[in-house]
Formats: structure tokens, sequence, C-alpha cells
């Protein structure tokens, strides 16, 4: 596996999520600057860290999915390429438009750190290949603007086609009927606010977020 | 020449920051304000020239998330 993590002005989770990534798969992902335009052949994962892109300026994510290298990002997701985006990559991925919806303001306004409840909604994805449907799982998150909103039909569609990944079972953002990380229609790009790449050793007192890794490890290999 | 943005969230969408807002002016003795809604001004300096659609498309590509927000461009005279 090839994998490739994208790395902005203010990403702060890009070591972590590398980190995981090498260790679950054996192979170091290569570290692609923002000003890159196109990605290294043969990269069969995208993975958008967590942070701070460009200060969270104007929104959160909104000036990382303008710069060059997401154009590379969105074209190969066209083309099937896996992408995962955790936190500020799931919000990174919304404002591409790669992902529907937005990620507002947490409806407490507190930043919210700490780990929470999900429920594995969809088992049949490439990122959740290795959980159980409706399995409980432990998964740390870090953000402030985590509150998943779309419209009504937007969010009855992705239910419908079983398009949330996750869902918390315990209040965090507000977030919309509770979601916690969406699927594309294609089902190869998720976005997700909670940080599995946090949770993937021993060391770390869980490994709930491991088999995220192990199943997309599976799936392109 | 300049162009005044001014970006809103739509109606319905929840305002966390204007609710918090709102609270505080309450806090401060301020009754009878019925709701807040908190929004963003961006204002362009722009070439003389520079169309209304120009302005339009920077809004939709960039300045407004058209999910969640509306906008409205003023120019001044």
């Amino acid at each position: 596996m090839q994998a490739a993590v994208i790395v902005f002005p203010g990403s702060n989770c890009d070591r972590d999520l590398a980190v995981a990534i090498r260790d679950v798969t054996g192979k170091a992902p290569a570290m692609v600057w923002h000003r890159e335009s196109e990605l290294p052949a043969g990269t069969d994962l995208i993975a958008i860290p967590g942070g701070f892109s460009y200060g969270d300026y104007l929104r959160s994510g909104a000036m990382a999915a303008r710069s060059p290298i997401m154009k590379a990002v969105v074209e190969a997701a066209g083309k099937g390429v896996p992408v995962l985006g955790i936190c500020n990559g799931f919000q990174v991925l919304t404002e591409t438009g790669l992902l529907p919806g937005a990620l507002m303001r947490n409806a407490g306004l507190h930043f919210v750190c700490r780990t929470v409840g999900l429920k594995v909604e969809n088992s049949q994805s490439i990122f959740t290949a290795r959980y159980q449907s409706g399995e409980q799982i432990g998964i740390p998150v870090a953000h402030h603007d985590g509150n998943f909103q779309a419209d009504a039909e937007t969010l009855d569609r992705l239910e419908g086609d079983g398009r949330v990944a996750f869902r918390y079972t315990e209040q965090v953002n507000g977030s919309a009927r509770d979601i916690a990380g969406v699927l594309n229609a294609q089902g190869n790009v998720l976005g997700m606010m909670p940080h599995p790449e946090r949770v993937i050793e021993n060391a770390h007192g869980s490994t709930d977020g491991r088999r995220l890794f192990e199943g997309l490890l599976e799936a392109v290999a | 020449m300049k162009a005044r943005v001014f970006v809103t969230l739509k109606n319905g969408v929840l305002d966390p920051q204007g609710k918090a807002i709102h609270h505080a002016l309450e806090g401060l003795g301020f009754g009878g304000v019925n709701d807040v809604r908190a929004g963003k001004l961006i204002e362009l300096d722009l070439a003389d020239g520079t169309s209304d659609s120009d302005i339009e498309e920077m809004c939709r590509k960039l300045l407004a998330n058209t999910v969640i927000e509306n906008f409205k461009i003023e120019r001044a005279a």
C-alpha cells in the first residue's frame, strides 16, 4: 500500500496519522505538502489529517479545500482511490464537496476533547469492514467545529443509502442525527470527526481505531 | 472599487454563536432582544471593471459555503 498524508500549514495530526498507517501497513506514507499539484505515482490511499489548517480562517477547512493538492485529491477520489478525512480532514472534504453537509461550531460552543462512544452503522464499507454492524466502540474526539449539519432531504438520503458510517452514542456536538462519520455515494471517501489514529496500540489505552486501518489495508492490498 | 460581501447563515440553520451573543446581551440587562444571528462582513478592494458575476463567483467558490450560508453583495458607489 502506498498511502499519502496531505499536510497543510496548521495540520497537527499528520504525524500521528502517518505513524498509525505505517504501524498497521508496514509502510510509511508519503507526506505531501499542500502546494504540490500531484500525488505520488501509485498512491492508493489518501489520508487528510486533523488540525487547524490555515488557522481555521474563513471556515474550518475552507482554505485547505482550495489548495493546489486538493484538485489532485478530488480527481483521484473520482477514480475510486480511497480518501480518509479525520477531523479537520472531514471539514476539508465537506468544503471540497466530496462529502455532503457542513461542520459547524459545536452546539455547546465548547471545544470537546474526550473519548466518545460510537456505533458502527455500516460495516460494509472499505473503512469499516473489520467492524461489526451495530458494534459500539470508543474513539477520542478533539474539535470545536464538529457539528454536522445538512438539510433533511440529504440526511434522509445518507441514512437510506447506508452512508452514515458512525454515529455518536452520546451527546457530543449537536450533530444532526448524531452523525459522526459519513461516506460518499461511491463509498470510497469517508469523513469522520473522531480520531481512530489515536487508538491503535495498547499503549494508547485502546485499539478501537486500529481495525479501520487494517480494513483499508485489506481492501487496497 | 470596493464591494462588501455579507455572509449570513441560512434560515433554519442553528447559530450557536448568535445564541451565545443573545444570552450575553440578556445578561447585560438588554431585554426585548428576540433573536440574534451572527454573520461575516468581507470587504473587497477590486480592480475597476470587476463584474458582478466575478464577485458572485468568488462568493460561491470561497467566501460563502452555500450549503449553510447565504451571501449578499453590496457595491460601494
